[in-house]
């Protein structure tokens, strides 16, 4: 290891930009002749439009053009897709209403994109934005999933009959009901999932240019998959041909899902900079980033667990409701499917597992993948009823869990997922003794004494991350592959650029890529660059998203450096006279083993680029790339244990500890990878204890501005207590499994269990809010019991 | 239109703008000073705080001619002579930044925080004073770890001082 190596604290190359002012986001960007695009809205959940009059609009200073849906169709705009094919049980494929960029006859939910204008300043195109008249017939709406189920519930697509997308099974139903038949225990709930919206500080935002000598498109956007975004632009909405269509994402304000997809409002920035004549540029304000940014979670769950005498687990049994709001987003039919149903085997050997989900449409917010996209869903569903069933039986939660561990690997679950390596025991007895939990039952005792009730709660979390070997999600309905790819550009006095198709928007990519060109060539990190995020640089890639930019992303960059460094190994053997074998590559120096003979890389670099004298037949130039497919998923798995005082006088849940014991794998940059499990433990314990998004019952979104919705401040959430297992994953060179996700995948049952172990109860929804503690504890009577 | 005139990072300038323009968007689209970053639209994230005449404003909940004759400093005026500010240092080293686009806030609202209260800080003291300012990426844990080592560290060379 070099002391920027591998495992080293490197500071981040990105900083100082970010520090100073000078970091370059899609809305700090500007172009001659610029317009600003605004869009009329549906304030109407579910309304056929009458009319679009925009004669006043029109006429108001600096406006350009107002453009409609019925101009986007006659250009031959594409329909937004859904990359995911998914068949129900019965064989069909799902049913996919229409959804086109701007709808102009029927809306489906508040905030959907009816029109465009285009004007000189922000302020006109919104000033004009407001004058368009939209006469809508109202229709009736639905916005919970249970109801859009319900015979004569309002229905949103003629393709899509009682609201039903699809109703899909995985696991064998038969042997799982034998296991209940026979079953010692039983253990049911009731589980939600609230919805929750992503997020990202930095608002969506795009800058779109043609230039018609070139008959060229250029997009600036705030994008987590950048050429993924090119892909779909060209191929489905037929904006223009790849070559003809350059997609740039630059520094990106954080994504957390949100920004995988493609949305309207850039698809539309496309097709009007054309139409127009000039650049246009659109950037999202938060309350429209609540309306229109994707959703996440919004599952109703019915679990049922089985256990044997001994309490071990012979059968678990799961029926969704997955809410995918009122159109089918890029990849929305994945998330409570494959990332969802795959994961409910937990850390658990469970012989029988089935699972039946239903996708619903309603009039909501389209909802797809968010931090954790489906693994944060199966986690509380699965640590819930352990939690629940232990108490039941009457174990220690900690001995349930340790008694139905899986304990040998590879070990093959009923849904699909074969787990490769780890270690749980190792990561709930970390998290045990970092937290003290032997001591609780006395900090217990002095939270009583003080009036206090005081609780504990584990969750113990697996997910499937580095998304995925291409073939294995081909099969179960993917459009696209999910290998990632790298080139490794050494230059002639040996510095280096490695382009890669992953991309950076927050991870520290610039750094921890760095780091590992620097680990096996033994070269300073400054010397090493990191490209991304530009279409025109970088060849094809796949982006950042699902954790999988260390174990595929480094992977593609690791594949790369070998054939650099066999190249740099033969041009060194030549010059030295030595046989290729017997060279090193050590300290920025090719070394030939057991001499004192010895190049630096930058003469290797040199002699390559010069060509004068290279091995016969070699073609000059030292640079590299490749493609990286995995062969599996990987499985970063942990325990996280959280203890919380509740006042019962104002129903005011703190958190008083929180331990995080996680298996990652190798890791590259451990500040890197602290930095990912306090962000994603925050989001979990937001969404468990402050977030929840709210509609009334005619689709109007509530909780629509950071006055309504509440975010986890500083002053909400204590510092963290971080422990680190290692169980290697075999799948991949390095031994990376992926860490972005897993603070939000296993914090939220982690808080509800200790919530529920404060007040003595057995259920309860999130998020645990003041108000609703508050009612469980009059309506438990609790209040008098703890004074 | 109207011409405001202000002291912007210690440099005189003035601009035309409509009435109703927000000091933050004169900062980012007239003076092309794109450091101070919108993040809602209810001056709740923090995420355009500046310092007017030695103040943490939230430069989205005025208007430019309201900054007239003020002295505003940004994120881009914080470093002094190539050399970064403590506290942008101690945000690099303590890795209290991911995405970089609520940091120009949380940077200026440190900096004031400290002017404010002194270098003393504890930990519950930093947390509360930061209810204005929402972060997504970092979970707060080394925004807050960044600004107690800069408020050290800043202690250190008053006491150097005296």
């Amino acid at each position: 290891m070099t002391a920027e190596g591998i495992g080293a604290r490197v500071l981040r190359k990105e900083d100082k930009r970010f520090i100073t002012g000078n970091g370059r986001y899609t809305d700090d960007m500007t172009m001659q002749r610029m317009g600003h695009a605004a869009f009329v809205r549906s304030t109407h959940a579910h309304a056929r439009i009458k009319s679009i009059n925009t004669d006043d609009a029109m006429k108001m200073p600096g406006v350009d053009a107002v453009l409609n849906g019925h101009q986007l169709v006659a250009d031959g705009i594409g329909n937004i897709i859904c990359g995911w094919m998914i068949h129900s049980k019965d064989g069909s494929p799902m049913n996919m209403g229409a959804y086109r960029a701007l709808e102009s006859e029927t809306v489906r939910y508040v905030g959907q994109a009816i029109a465009v204008v285009v004007a000189d300043t922000q302020q006109q195109a919104r000033d004009a934005a407001e004058a368009v008249v939209v006469e809508y017939e109202d229709l009736p709406a639905v916005v919970d999933s249970l109801d859009a189920l319900k015979d004569g519930a309002p229905q949103l697509h003629p393709e899509a009959a009682g609201n039903l997308i699809y109703d899909w099974e995985i696991g064998e139903e038969a042997p799982t009901d034998e296991a209940f038949a026979n079953a010692a225990h039983i253990t049911r709930m009731d589980i939600d999932n609230n919805r929750l919206v992503p997020n990202p500080m930095e608002p969506r935002s795009a800058l779109a240019h043609f230039d018609p000598s070139e008959e060229h498109y250029t997009l600036y956007t705030t994008s987590q998959n950048p050429h993924v975004a090119r892909l779909v632009l060209s191929a489905f909405y037929n904006v223009a041909p790849e070559n003809k269509l350059r997609v740039v994402a630059p520094d990106v304000g954080g994504g957390f899902g949100s920004k995988i997809f493609i949305y309207p409002e850039e698809i539309a920035c496309l097709w009007a900079t054309k139409r127009v004549g000039r650049p246009v540029k659109w950037t999202s304000d938060r309350t429209e980033a609540f309306l229109t940014d994707a959703h996440g979670r919004d599952h109703h769950s019915t679990a049922e667990l089985a256990l044997d005498a001994n309490n071990k687990i012979t059968g678990f049994r799961v029926k969704t409701v997955a809410n995918l709001g009122a159109y089918m987003s890029l990849f929305s039919s994945s998330v409570p499917t494959y990332l969802y149903a795959t994961l409910l085997s937990g850390q658990y050997n469970i012989p029988n597992i089935y699972a039946n989900v239903k996708a619903v449409y309603t009039n909501t917010t389209p909802v797809d993948a968010y931090r954790g996209a489906g693994r944060p869903e199966a986690t509380y569903v699965v640590e819930r009823m352990m939690e629940t069933a232990a108490k039941e039986v009457g174990m220690a939660p900690a001995e349930f869990r340790r008694i139905n561990f899986v304990r040998e690997f590879p070990h093959q679950t009923p849904v699909i997922m074969a787990y490769d390596a780890g270690d749980y025991e190792a990561s709930l007895d970390a998290a045990m003794k970092a937290i003290d939990y032997d001591g609780f039952a006395q900090r217990r005792t002095q939270s009583e004494a003080a009036g206090k009730l005081r609780g504990i709660g584990m969750s113990c979390y697996i997910e499937a991350c580095g998304i995925a070997p291409s073939q294995a999600v081909g099969s179960l309905g993917a459009g696209v592959g999910l290998w990632e790819s790298a080139e490794v550009r050494v230059n002639a006095v040996g510095t280096i650029e490695v382009l890669t198709g992953s991309h950076s928007h927050g991870q520290g990519h610039e750094t921890t890529f760095a780091q590992l060109v620097s680990d096996r060539l033994g070269l300073p990190t400054e010397s090493i660059s990191i490209v991304h995020g530009d279409t025109d640089k970088v060849q094809m890639g796949m982006g950042t998203y699902g954790s999988r930019s260390g174990a595929v992303g480094m992977s593609a960059i690791a594949k790369a450096l070998d054939k650099v460094e066999a190249k740099a190994k033969k041009i060194a053997a030549h010059l030295m006279e030595a046989s290729e074998g017997d060279i090193e590559i050590e300290n920025g120096e090719l070394k030939v083993t057991g001499t004192d003979k010895k190049l630096t890389f930058t003469e290797v670099s040199l002699a390559a680029y010069t060509a004068h004298n290279l091995p016969e037949g070699m073609e000059p130039g030292l640079k590299e790339g490749a493609f990286y497919d995995p062969t599996n998923f990987t499985f970063p798995a942990g325990c996280y244990i959280c203890e919380v005082e509740v006042d019962p006088d104002t129903g005011v849940v703190s958190i008083e500890n929180f331990v995080a014991a996680d298996d990652f794998g190798t890791i590259i940059n451990p500040m890197i990878v602290e930095g990912q499990v306090h962000g994603g433990l925050v989001q979990g314990i937001g969404q468990a204890m402050l977030e929840h998004t709210q509609y009334d019952e005619d689709g109007q979104l509530l909780t629509a501005s950071y006055m309504d919705y509440t975010m986890p401040r500083a002053d909400d959430v204590p510092s963290f207590t971080l422990e680190t297992t290692v169980t290697e994953c075999p799948g991949n060179p390095l031994g990376m499994k992926g860490c972005g996700e897993a603070g939000a995948i296993g914090s939220p049952p982690a808080v509800i269990n200790a919530v529920t172990d404060a007040l003595g109860i057995r259920d309860m929804n999130m998020p645990a809010s003041p108000n609703r503690v508050w009612q469980l504890i009059q309506d438990n009577g609790m209040k008098q019991a703890a004074e | 239109m109207t011409t405001v005139s202000m002291t912007v990072n210690g440099k005189q300038i003035s601009g035309e703008v409509e009435d109703r323009t927000l000091l933050s968007t004169f900062l980012r689209e007239n003076q092309g000073l794109t450091g101070t970053h919108i993040g809602c639209d209810t001056s709740q994230c923090g995420a355009c705080l500046v310092h007017m005449d030695g103040k943490a404003v939230k430069s989205c909940s005025m208007l430019a001619v309201q900054a007239t004759g003020s002295a505003v400093t940004t994120i881009e005026g914080v470093s002094q002579n190539g050399q970064l500010h403590i506290m942008q240092k101690a945000f690099k080293e303590n890795h209290g930044l991911q995405c970089g686009f609520c940091t120009p806030g949380m940077i200026m609202s440190a900096i004031d925080m400290i002017d404010r209260l002194g270098t003393d800080l504890d930990e519950k003291t930093i947390r509360h004073e930061l209810e204005g300012n929402i972060c997504r990426c970092t979970g707060y844990h080394n925004i807050v770890k960044a600004i107690k080592a800069a408020a050290d560290e800043m202690a250190e060379v008053l006491e150097a001082a005296e």
